[in-house]
């Protein structure tokens, strides 16, 4: 008798879990509402999948409410998934289901186009397919003990930068950028770009955090004196009410973030609708309260005082270009930044 | 023994001391800090959309690895104890293989595995997604889940032997009658037991996971994902802590069943 | 026996021998006759061999091709760049202080709990097996709250070798614990006690008495931890730091690659692990089996 009633037990727990199972199944697709309640599931017109940087996971939070509160977005839902930039590429050509990418730098998004994922007009558009940006900055620990002011502060005796792997994150790429744009006056005179970023490299960066969010919390648990990084992020860090102020050298960086539809988006119409929407003057507005800034030079003067400019805003085209840039300097093996990582953290 | 009362009394401090710098305090410590806003704040952060999304899929893939590791772990048990065939001693080795693998050595190897660029691309490219899909967060838990119930039930299958059973033939049971009425019963305990541990390591599991999901918070976020993104992504510390808690009572519960189930067990 | 659980979470290689009378508990049960005639079997090693290669054969086959994917140079050119051999290098000497520190620390909380006797033993008993039911990164969360950034106590250990330790320690605490347990209440009590009425001091009769009797049951435990620890991720994900020739383990290493799209990498340091913990096990192997052997001698 006894025997039946524990054969009954061992037999519940196993179909329990089959039930158990069948709820979860609906479950985990009906949950999925980031953005609208659960309970408006009837208006739906549709799930976009947004593959993300780490660091654009503060815009979207405030763009992606704007989008599905009304107008064309009403009711679509996302699902959103940050990181890397150069990981999330990775994901993307290696079969992760996107429909729209926001990268951090444009190879990664070219990488897609030759993975034929997205369409090669992507950056047809007057804003070249780069909705927002920033600019580099260096975020130091507050009252700025080690006073970091400019990009030759950073090679100082015994100073620690904090900046991602350039081979994953996107924010690294920029950060590497700036001062070889600065030092190489433009790229004219690339050795002594070369020569700062060595030194920068081999002596003053000894962490390798994924991505520009993993940065950031690497600096925020106390490792190093300096963190090389996105504007927004820094103001969010500041908002946040972290220990830390930020700096921007008198000549510095532009950051371009590009966004683009995959061409196997599930649903196009919406995608689309969604990276249109981006360049909005109510989603540039909303960009710019996140913290990042925005390309409608309307809404850009109207936050002006929230990003002063620098003396010196040194472009990607003002170097050649992603294509040229990214060949020439973070080509894995053979790029001239990616040789030096690799003499100094191999 | 003698030994000296002072010796004694310094060993068991030292060893108390080292479990309560090491244990006690940090697991003290981080339910206080998830209870310090009281209850509602740790009710509501484990109450969002993407929480209870991602409790729903831990849930799910323990739902969908229990059953599998049931039937394949006794049908795997059957083989290794019964069975006389060549590669038997390999098929021992293989079974305990996972417990010696690394979590993100799972998880490359799923990818390569099943990954767009891998053995099994065609798949994916067909459109069937394992990789950045629930199948494969469910392959990396199977995989490490895979030797708790053949090792529960293995020994119990060599004490039982195959007297009843050759009697219940003898008395007419066909093999389903048998495996059913004489066989499974025995095994209930080490079976249940089997099952308790799974689901321990299928709610727990993390670096194999993390390898293949798409990472979609509030879709493809098991609990363990939404506790790292929690701290990492978004800074929410409270919101990881509130999880890690979550976590911990399931794992708390686990272990009471498992203590309970024991001291059956032996009762019995 | 709460041992069951760290033996079986910790994995069955202790328990998998294929003596059957050291799993059977009714030896005089006659043992089952070869091969009762049954038309299923032959389709059930069938099913076995099928399901064990899908869900662990095929992966990590596909692991090991993949990290020759260059030919055995590039697999030993993966192996031998500095920053993977640095992280090979950082994994081995943690999880080898780990190790060395659970042989100690494990071993005295099992005397503690066994020849000891105090209130609340059955708490502490019970706690002793948290860190087994505790997911890792919860693991990582719990001890990064108090040995890091927050911490109330200021002792910031994250980013550190010592945090690693700390953390892989946690992990692996049941283990010698577990395994070292059973043995010591089985052990015969009266000869440490004659021992001692003969005049021998209490460090005497833990080397010449208690230690050859544990030394198996301990080396095993720290085998197993030694084992888990190599291959540890969760746990040290978010306290460890991840820096480069510093405090990033083999297993951050491997995902860092698989990050910057370098699978070869990540295979190669891949199967470097494996066959460390291979290693570790097979050389466990021996030493239970020899240590039986001498038990069956005597």
């Amino acid at each position: 008798m006894s025997r039946t009633t524990h054969l009954s037990a061992a037999a519940t727990a196993v179909v329990g879990a089959l039930v158990l199972s069948a709820c979860a199944g609906g479950g985990s697709s009906d949950t999925s509402a980031t953005s609208v309640p659960a309970g408006n599931v009837a208006k739906v017109t549709g799930t976009i999948s947004l593959y993300g940087y780490s660091v654009a996971k503060a815009a979207y939070a405030q763009v992606i409410p704007g989008f599905t509160s009304g107008g064309a977005g009403q009711g679509v839902q996302f699902q959103q998934s940050y990181g890397a930039s150069g990981d999330q590429s990775r994901k993307v050509a290696a079969g992760a289901p996107a429909d729209v990418v926001s990268f951090s730098v444009e190879p990664d998004v070219t990488r897609l186009v030759k993975a034929g994922l997205v369409a090669a007009d992507w950056d047809a558009g007057p804003d070249k397919g780069v909705p927002f940006g920033s600019v580099v900055t260096m975020v130091v620990r507050k009252g700025n003990p080690k006073g970091i002011h400019d990009w030759d502060d950073l090679l100082g005796p015994g100073i620690s930068v904090v900046t991602p792997n350039p081979f994953s994150s996107g924010s690294a790429k920029w950060n590497l950028l700036a001062p070889y744009a600065v030092k190489s006056d433009g790229g004219t005179n690339p050795s002594a770009g070369l020569a700062y970023l060595t030194s920068l490299i081999t002596q003053h960066v000894h962490v390798q955090p994924g991505s520009g969010r993993e940065a950031t919390e690497t600096f925020l648990q106390g490792t190093g004196d300096v963190l090389l990084s996105y504007e927004d992020e820094a103001i969010a860090a500041v908002r946040a009410g972290d220990p830390v102020s930020y700096v921007t050298p008198p000549q510095t960086f532009k950051i371009e973030n590009p966004v683009a539809v995959v061409t196997r988006a599930k649903n196009p119409t919406a995608a689309t609708a969604f990276v249109g929407y981006l360049f909005t003057p109510a989603a540039q507005r909303l960009f710019a309260e996140a913290g990042f800034r925005p390309v409608d030079p309307t809404v850009a003067a109207a936050y002006a005082k929230d990003f002063p400019a620098p003396q010196k805003l040194w472009t990607i085209s003002d170097l050649g270009g992603w294509a040229s840039v990214d060949a020439d300097l973070f080509t894995k093996g053979t790029g001239k930044v990616a040789v030096i990582y690799d003499k100094a953290t191999k | 023994m003698r030994t000296s009362t002072s010796a004694r009394w310094s060993l068991r401090l030292l060893a108390l001391a080292y479990l309560t710098a090491l244990l006690a305090v940090p697991v003290v410590l981080i339910l206080w800090r998830t209870f310090e806003l009281g209850l509602g704040a740790f009710l509501a952060s484990v109450q969002t959309p993407a929480a209870i999304s991602a409790l729903n899929l831990s849930l799910f893939i323990v739902a969908v690895v229990v059953p599998l590791n049931v039937v394949f772990g006794i049908v795997t048990a059957l083989a290794l104890v019964r069975g006389r065939f060549r590669g038997k001693g390999l098929l021992q080795a293989v079974v305990d293989l996972p417990f010696a693998v690394s979590p993100v050595v799972v998880g490359v190897s799923l990818i390569l595995l099943w990954g767009a660029g891998g053995w099994f691309g065609a798949l994916d490219r067909a459109g069937f997604k394992v990789i950045f899909g629930v199948p494969g967060m469910v392959l990396a838990t199977l995989f490490v889940t895979l030797p708790f119930v053949v090792r529960e039930v293995e020994p119990v299958l060599h004490e039982i032997g195959t007297d009843q059973e050759q009697a219940a033939a003898t008395l007419g049971a066909n093999g389903w009658q048998t495996f059913w009425r004489i066989t499974l019963p025995a095994l209930r305990w080490g079976l249940t037991y089997g099952v308790v541990l799974t689901v321990a390591r299928a709610l727990g599991e993390f670096g194999a996971v993390i390898m293949v999901s798409s990472g979609f918070a509030g879709v493809s976020q098991t609990l363990t994902l939404l506790v790292h993104s929690r701290y990492v992504d978004d800074q929410n510390t409270y919101g990881a802590y509130a999880a890690a808690t979550l976590l911990m009572g399931l794992a708390v519960l686990t272990l009471l069943l498992m203590s309970v189930l024991n001291r059956t067990r032996r009762t019995t | 026996m709460t041992a069951t659980l760290s033996a079986g979470l910790a994995g069955g290689t202790q328990r998998s021998t294929p003596d059957p009378q050291a799993a059977g508990e009714a030896p005089e049960r006659p043992r089952a006759p070869a091969g009762r005639p049954s038309r299923g079997r032959p389709y059930a090693t069938g099913l076995v061999t099928l399901w064990l290669s899908l869900v662990v054969l095929l992966p990590l086959a596909a692991l090991t091709v993949t990290s020759t994917e260059h030919g055995w140079g590039g697999f030993w050119d993966a192996l031998s760049a500095p920053s993977a051999l640095a992280a090979l290098r950082v994994t081995v000497l943690v999880a080898a202080v780990v190790a060395v520190l659970n042989a100690v620390m494990g071993t005295l909380l099992a005397w503690v709990l066994v020849r000891d006797d105090f209130p609340g033993k059955a708490v502490v008993n019970a706690l002793i097996d948290l860190p087994f039911a505790l997911p890792t990164i919860v693991a990582s969360i719990v001890l990064l709250s108090l040995y890091g950034p927050d911490s109330p106590i200021h002792v910031q250990l994250n980013a550190t070798r010592y945090g690693l330790v700390v953390a892989l320690a946690f992990v692996t605490l049941p283990f010698v614990v577990r395994s070292v347990q059973p043995v010591l209440i089985e052990a015969d009590k009266e000869v440490e006690e004659a021992a001692a009425s003969l005049g021998a001091g209490g460090l005497t009769i833990f080397r010449r008495v208690i230690l050859p009797t544990l030394g198996p049951a301990i080396i095993s435990g720290t085998g197993l931890a030694f084992a888990r620890a190599i291959g540890e991720f969760g746990s040290v994900v978010l306290i460890g730091g991840n820096i480069p020739r510093h405090t990033q383990v083999a297993s951050q290493y491997i995902q860092q690659q698989i990050e910057i799209d370098q699978p070869v990498n990540a295979a190669a340091v891949s199967v470097a692990l494996l066959a460390m913990a291979f290693l570790t096990l097979f050389v466990l192997r021996l030493v239970s089996a020899r240590s039986l052997r001498r038990e069956a001698a005597s």
